[in-house]
Formats: C-alpha cells, structure tokens, sequence
C-alpha cells in the first residue's frame, strides 16, 4: 500500500504530545528489546533509532489496544493482528501510566466520541448547538449515531 | 521509513463510519493522466481504492498538515491537496460536480487530527464555564488548560496509577454495538479504569484539584478526559459509590453524568439521554 511517506516523515519532526526513550520490542519472533527514542505525534507514535534524524518506523494509533505488560512495560497491539505486540519498556511506572493514557487519547476516534459526548451535553444544557458557530453541525462525523453504523458501501 | 501497513489498510475498511467516501479523479503518480478512484475518508487519512468493491486500498495519503486548493486545471471541479514539507507531491484531484467538489475540499481541510483536537478543546471550555455558570459559583480558580487533547489532571493525584485495568482499549473495539452518545460514559470510564465498583481502594491522591475545600459545589468538570467518577470518590469517598449503584439498580440507562449532575446541580431538570 502506498503512502506519502515524505509527509509523514515531515509529521515526525513537528511537537509531540510526548517524547522518550524507551526500550521496544518489535511483534516478531525474535525481536529484541532495543532502545529507541519514541515520539507521539498526533496519532502516529514514530520510533527512532538513537541520534537518527529520520524515523525507523511508524504506528498508526488507530484500531488498537493498548494493555499493561508489567510494573513498568505497556504493548501495543493492532486489533486486526492480535497476536502481534509491540512492547515498550519505561524507566518508571509513573511514566508507564502516562504513555499508556497518552497512547489511548491519541486516537482519532477518541477525539470524535469526546466531541460528540460535549456536543450532546452542551446542547441538553443550553438548547444550542455549539457546532454552528463553526458551520461543522452538518458533518457526519460528528452526529450521534442511532445505532446504525455507516458502512462504507453505504454511501 | 517503515508503517503498520496491514493495520492502517485494515483500518480503511473496518467498522468505524467514515467520514466522508465517494468517486474522485486521481492524478497518477507516475502515469499522469486522471484515474477514477474510490475514495474513503476517515479521520486524517484519505484512503483511495481501484474500485468501490476492492478489499485493500492502493494508497493512502495522511492529511495532517496539508492544505487544500481548488487549482487552475485543464480537469474541471479540479483541486489540491498540498503539503508544506520540502519536495512534497502535490495530490491533484478533481470531482464530478460543484458541489462534490466543494463538500470534498471542506471535508479534507478540516480533517487533521489538530483541527479536531481544537474544537474539542473548545468545547470543553464552553461546557465547563456552563458547569460553573450553573452551579452558582464564585470565585472559583479555572481548572487548568491541560495540553493534549482531552483534559488530564495534572495536580498531585493520580487517578489511575495503582488501579487500571489489565486491558484499555482504544477506538472500535470499544465501541462495538456501542456507538450510542449515552454509552459514552460507561466506556469513557472503562477507559480511565472507573468502572470498578465498591470493594476497589482507590489511592488517595496526594493533592486534590480545584476547588475541593469549597465543598461539594466546588463544579464538576465531568469531562471524560478528567475521569470523572475517580475524582467524585476521591472528593465524597463510597457514598457516591453505593448512591452509583443503587441508582443504576433502578434506572439501568441512566448515565453516571446525569447522576452527578442530580447530585450537584439539583437545580437542573434531568431527562435520560
């Protein structure tokens, strides 16, 4: 599948919500735990190889799960290939826990629920929408779903 | 550079409702004329397909930072999408009417991930200044503008730190068969580790945010981000736990925000969401 890679190498290099160094650990077999200075950047968390200006990899933070591994590790793990993780260990538990939460509001779709739960409650409270003054109300993506998932042969 | 190629291409046609989908001409990499493709628009990434029935993408091109311009083309309805990076390629599209056009431009230049992380936090502001325009207060300190996205506190508590669960899940996974605004709170609180109910010790943070020596009416920012029910048992310990469960007992869809808001805004009419 193609991407614009150069655009997304561009991404890596603009300020992240947070930055580390961490030991990871790759989701095949025999992979090892190599350190690597990890950014979150929107909802890609970029990985570098130490003093390396351009990124070794790329994941995108959607569809997936994030678990604690142990006192100080987290993994990742697409939802569409399960078995494999992503490992990540921190200096701490305390910074464990913070890329954990991080990493879980990093997602795009995070951010819509968040939108659609304050758009909700603001118009219950107010009777107004707050999307309007934006000229945004009409989007699909932000309207409350009455169940009925949109499929995109659906459209 | 290496990307979770299988993972984002799964993510194109997975569950989650996308944005915005429809036929559009593509002008080819390499071969420079028109192609016709299908294209699926989900959050910051613009997936594009052979064919409305393929099962993979061809491509994939990620939104963030781009900028849209309608173009002077030879194509009619033609317009760019272009980045501010050094040798960026210029992705000429071109739609079938006006008004296609106009919706996919609009579409596309309000697609990053930044843009939504504004206008959330924009509405999060707004609601909390409703919260505390409601509950009467006066003189209360803000709450502070948390960087990132949702709000986090911050102070000395930790919400989370001893007691999450073994497993938090992002996205859809959570949301199947739950796509529901009135659900959001429950799987909010899954995601900050909330839902445990009485007989979890939850750790006592060291410090408590704002407003907590003014008593109960200090205001409630109840947005999800702040976990709200961890802050609530921390501020008036299990009463709200027990009080939680038994009005789940009687009214199952009621949601835990209309319980705090019956709490602590008696004032406000609650209807169930």
């Amino acid at each position: 599948m193609r991407f614009n890679e150069k655009e997304l190498i561009s991404l890596s290099r603009q300020p992240s919500e947070r930055a580390a160094e961490l030991g990871m650990r790759g989701p095949k077999k025999g992979d090892v735990v190599k350190k690597r200075l990890v950014k979150l950047v929107v909802n890609f968390l970029f990985y570098f190889r130490t003093d390396e200006e351009e990124p070794q990899g790329a994941l995108l933070l959607e569809q997936c799960r994030v678990e604690r591994e142990d006192s100080q590790a987290f993994s990742i793990t697409f939802l569409d290939e399960a078995e494999r993780k992503y490992l990540f260990e921190c200096d701490s538990q305390e910074q464990c826990q913070e890329w954990i939460d991080s990493i879980i509001k990093a997602s795009y779709e995070f951010m819509r629920k968040n939108l659609i739960f304050y758009r909700t409650e603001i118009h219950r409270l107010t009777g107004k929408d707050p999307l309007e003054q934006y000229g945004i109300e009409d989007e699909t993506r932000f309207q409350v779903t009455s169940g009925l998932q949109l499929m995109p042969k659906d459209i | 550079m290496k990307l979770n190629e299988r993972s984002v291409a799964h993510y194109a046609t997975c569950d989650s409702p996308p944005d915005k989908t429809g036929f559009l001409f593509k002008k080819g990499e390499r071969n420079t004329a028109y192609h016709r493709r299908w294209l699926i628009l989900k959050g910051n990434m613009l997936f594009y397909f052979e064919e409305r029935e393929s099962r993979e993408p061809i491509g994939v091109i990620v939104l963030e930072g781009c900028t849209v311009e309608l173009c002077e083309s030879a194509e009619e309805f033609a317009f760019a999408i272009k980045f501010d990076c050094a040798k960026a390629r210029v992705y000429k599209m071109a739609a079938e009417n006006q008004a296609a056009m106009e919706s996919w431009v609009k579409a596309l230049s309000r697609a990053s991930f930044d843009y939504m992380r504004l206008v959330v936090r924009e509405l999060e502001r707004q609601l909390e200044e409703i919260q505390e325009g409601a509950g009467g207060l006066q003189g209360r300190p803000k709450s502070s503008r948390k960087a990132g996205g949702v709000a986090r506190s911050k102070s000395g508590a930790s919400f989370s730190a001893s007691h999450v669960p073994s497993t938090q899940v992002t996205g859809a996974a959570l949301a199947q068969g739950s796509a529901h605004a009135h659900n959001l709170q429950e799987e909010v609180q899954l995601l900050s580790g909330a839902t445990k109910e009485n007989g979890v010790a939850w750790s006592k943070p060291s410090a408590l945010v704002n407003g907590c020596s003014e008593g109960p009416h200090s205001g409630v920012p109840v947005s999800p981000g702040t976990g709200c029910f961890s802050k609530l048992h921390d501020w008036y310990g299990k009463e709200v736990a027990e009080l939680r469960v038994e009005w789940l007992q009687k009214n199952s869809s009621l949601s835990l925000f209309n319980l705090c808001l019956m709490i602590f805004l008696p004032n406000l009419s609650l209807t169930v969401i």
